[in-house]
Formats: C-alpha cells, structure tokens, sequence
C-alpha cells in the first residue's frame, strides 16, 4: 500500500496538470456524449445548468466555511464530504453548461471568473448560517428541495442532466437525512437547544418561497421535457418538512407566497466570491 | 497481458486494497490494435480520486506497451455499491472495512427520510458481534461511514450502500 500515487498527480508528472486554482482536473465530462437534445436552445440549456450548479456551488462554499468551526469532528467530516458531494455536481454543471454554451468557457472559467450578477443561484445558498441550527435547518430546506428536484431530473430528455441527476439522487438523499437528524435532535433535545433549532426554522422557512417559483427558463425547459418546474417540488418538500417537524417537536413557519424566481443575489454572495475568486483572479492561470 | 487485464489490476488511490475491477468502476476496455479505450463511471459526483485513477491508468497502460491510451467517463447508470465484487468484499472485511450490504431498493414515490440511525444489521469486521452501532454516516471519505462495536469496542469504517 502506497500513499506515493496520490500525491503524484499534485505534481507536473503528465499532461497539463493544472493545481494554482480551481480543480487542476481534466474535463469531468470527458467522454460523455454530450449532444444538445433536438429542439432545446442551447443558451437556455446552459443557463439551467448554470441556475443548477451555482446552486451547488454556493452552498457548497458556505459548508466549507463550516470546516473547523463544527461542534464535533464527525460534524466536520459530514459537512466537508456533504460539500465535496455538491461541489463534484456544480463541476459537471458547470462543465455541461460551458460546453452548450460554447463560448470556450470551461468550468474554472465559470466558477472563477463570472461576476456576481451572473451568478444564477438562489438566495437560500447564500446565506451565512448564525449558528449550527441554522446550518442544520438551511441544509434541510436546501437538501428537501433539492432531492425533490433531482428525483424528478433523472427522466430529464437531456442525458447529462439525467445521468448527473441520478448520482445526485443517491448523494442528497444522505445530507437530506443527516440535516433532518440534527433538526430533530436539536428540537427534541434540551429547552435551549428546542428554543435555538425553533428559532432557526422560524429564520430559514420563510427564506424558501423563491425555491417554488418558476423562471421562464424552467417553464420552457419543462415543457420541453428537459427541465423541472420548482413549482411541483413544493408538496414533496412541504410533507419532508411536516414529518420531520413533528419529529423535532417544532413548529413551522409561515412561506411567502409570490416570490420571484432567482431574481437577484443579496450582499451574501459578493462576501462568498471574493473569497472563493480570489486566487485566481490576482493570479490568472498560475500553477504551483 | 491484455489490455482488460492490466486496467483490471490498476488500484484505487482511496481504498489501495481493491482494485479497479474489485470497485466495479470499470465499465469496458476496448484493444484495437496498441490503442485502448477504457471506459470508467465515478463513484461519487465528487470523488476526488477519478482524476488519479486517470492517471493511473494510462500509465499503467503505456507501461504495459500500449501506445495510445483513452480513458472516458460514463455518468450513466450510476455507480452503485452492488457492483463491488466478491473478491473486493472479502478484501475490505480482512482490512477490517465493513462490505456494504445490498443498495437500497426503491419504492415509487417520493425518496424515503430516514430519522433514526439505519437498523441495519452490520457485524463488527474484528469481532464478528452484531449489534454495531453508528457514529457517524459519514468518515473519512463520503463512501463510508464511521460505526463502533460495543462487544470489541473498536470503531470500524463501513461502506455505505448507494
């Protein structure tokens, strides 16, 4: 058993391996067809994929934020490999939607050098977490909506969305559950912890209305067979959250109605990408 | 050697003890003349060693003669725990890795919560007990998850079933 071949591929060894920033990987799609589904427009596929891996990508960041700050190695680990998961989907995303769009713009240049109002997440992504509560109940509404979402993609007419929809399925399927374990310890635990995860949903629920509303994007994707309407995820999130409630002996919070689709970032997302551009912004292609 | 053989014996950089055949990763290798084409599937959207296990293979491929090495990806059908061969499971157990037990098979209708702890039932690798208990669902990599034995009292990894 040698640990030498995995930190041979950190070095210049082969081909044009690439470690400055970002994934210094070759293209994870390579080899997959990747044809454009008849019918579909090109520009509007790569905006879905982008919508779908920004989502990735941002919550992905704000859980590594969380890495040396959890209560509890476990807790580390969790989050670092639950971020790991996504930041391996918001790649293959990312890679999909530069190919459809075919500008040149490969994943680290999408990832790394877009500004913030091209950013296409949701707001929900975003935002900083005010304690572990806070973490646990974001990643409940992010992981609920999401698995929701994918579940629903894997009959996608678009065979990369499909395929990484059906990986994708396995993976939330684990952080929708160890989010929704935290909710229901921290609920039913001690009256401070009851009183801090309450507060918690009572902050993040009513961020979650702008997860079910429809941009003309997906509306057309949809009905296209390519995408899905967040408008039918509402119902399979809504009973995740119900039984995982009653569970925690809390209380739901009211979700506003008639929210805008993906309109818009709040100053969160700045803080995020200048933290995560700032590499290879000062330092364009460098390698080490 | 063929081809197959030589991309079959390539091991993998997380779990050194299996190889790429013994994971279930490898999807075909196609010899046309000294050309090869090998086709692998992630295991995880994220795993951090596919990039590795690349690499890894085209030099052991052009170690072993073949001039010309391809190595795709295949996204679909997904990578599921129930492709990691007999002879792999036995290599985890003797390393004191759990095996992971059959996928989870899926009703229609929504993916199932799971609230508690699974109630599966998984031996201690060491001691052969029973009723081991979880600590964590996910451990040093996300395809394991950190479990304890409370007749050795010896934590141990599991693979878990996706």
């Amino acid at each position: 058993m040698s640990f030498d071949a995995a930190y041979e591929a950190l070095t210049d060894h082969d081909d044009d391996a690439r470690w400055a920033y970002g994934t210094g990987f070759t293209d994870p799609l390579a080899g997959v067809d990747t044809a454009v589904p008849s019918g579909v427009e090109p520009a509007e596929l790569a905006a879905y994929c982008l919508m779908l891996g920004d989502d990735a990508l941002i919550m992905s960041h704000r859980l590594q934020q969380w890495v040396t700050r959890a209560p509890e190695l476990e807790d580390e680990l969790a989050i670092a490999n639950i971020a790991l998961d996504l930041l391996g989907q918001a790649r293959l995303l990312l890679s999909r939607a530069g190919e459809v769009e075919g500008a040149g713009r490969d994943e680290d240049a999408l990832a790394y050098l877009r500004g913030e109002s091209e950013f296409r997440n949701v707001r929900l992504a975003e935002h900083a977490d005010a304690d572990f509560a806070h973490l646990v109940a974001r990643l409940l509404a992010f992981s609920a909506w999401r698995l929701a979402l994918l579940d629903r993609l894997t009959a996608s007419a678009d065979p990369v969305l499909a395929a990484v929809a059906a990986k994708g399925v396995k993976e939330v399927t684990y952080h929708r559950d160890y989010a929704a374990q935290w909710v229901v310890r921290l609920g039913d635990g001690t009256p401070l912890s009851h009183e801090r995860m309450q507060a918690a949903v009572d902050a993040v629920l009513p961020l979650t209305g702008e997860l079910y509303a429809t941009h003309e994007v997906e509306r057309r994707l949809a009905e296209a067979g390519v995408a899905v309407d967040p408008a039918d995820l509402r119902g399979e999130a809504d009973a995740v959250w119900e039984q995982v409630l009653r569970a925690a002996t809390l209380r739901a919070a009211p979700v506003p109605g008639d929210v805008p689709a993906r309109a818009g970032h709040t100053r969160a997302l700045g803080e995020i990408l200048a933290e995560l551009q700032v590499v290879a912004r000062s330092t364009p292609g460098g390698v080490w | 050697m063929t081809a197959a053989a030589v991309a079959e014996s390539v091991t993998d950089p997380e779990l050194p003890l299996l190889t790429l055949a013994d994971l279930g990763i490898l999807r075909g290798v196609e010899e046309h003349g000294s050309s090869v084409v090998v086709t692998v599937t992630p295991t995880y959207s994220g795993c951090p060693a596919m990039q590795t296990i690349r690499d890894d293979l085209v030099r052991a491929l052009r170690d072993a003669g073949y001039e010309s090495v391809d190595v795709r990806t295949v996204l679909s059908p997904a990578w599921t725990t129930d492709w990691i061969t007999e002879a792999g499971r036995a290599k985890l157990a003797a390393a004191g890795i759990s095996p992971p037990g059959p996928a989870p098979r899926r009703a229609a209708g929504p993916v199932p919560l799971t609230l508690g702890p699974p109630r599966r039932d998984i031996r201690c690798p060491r001691c052969g007990h029973a009723g081991t208990e979880e600590i964590a669902a996910f451990s040093a990599t996300a395809c394991r998850s950190l479990r304890r034995c409370p007749a050795c009292r010896e934590p141990f990894e599991h693979v878990k079933e996706i």
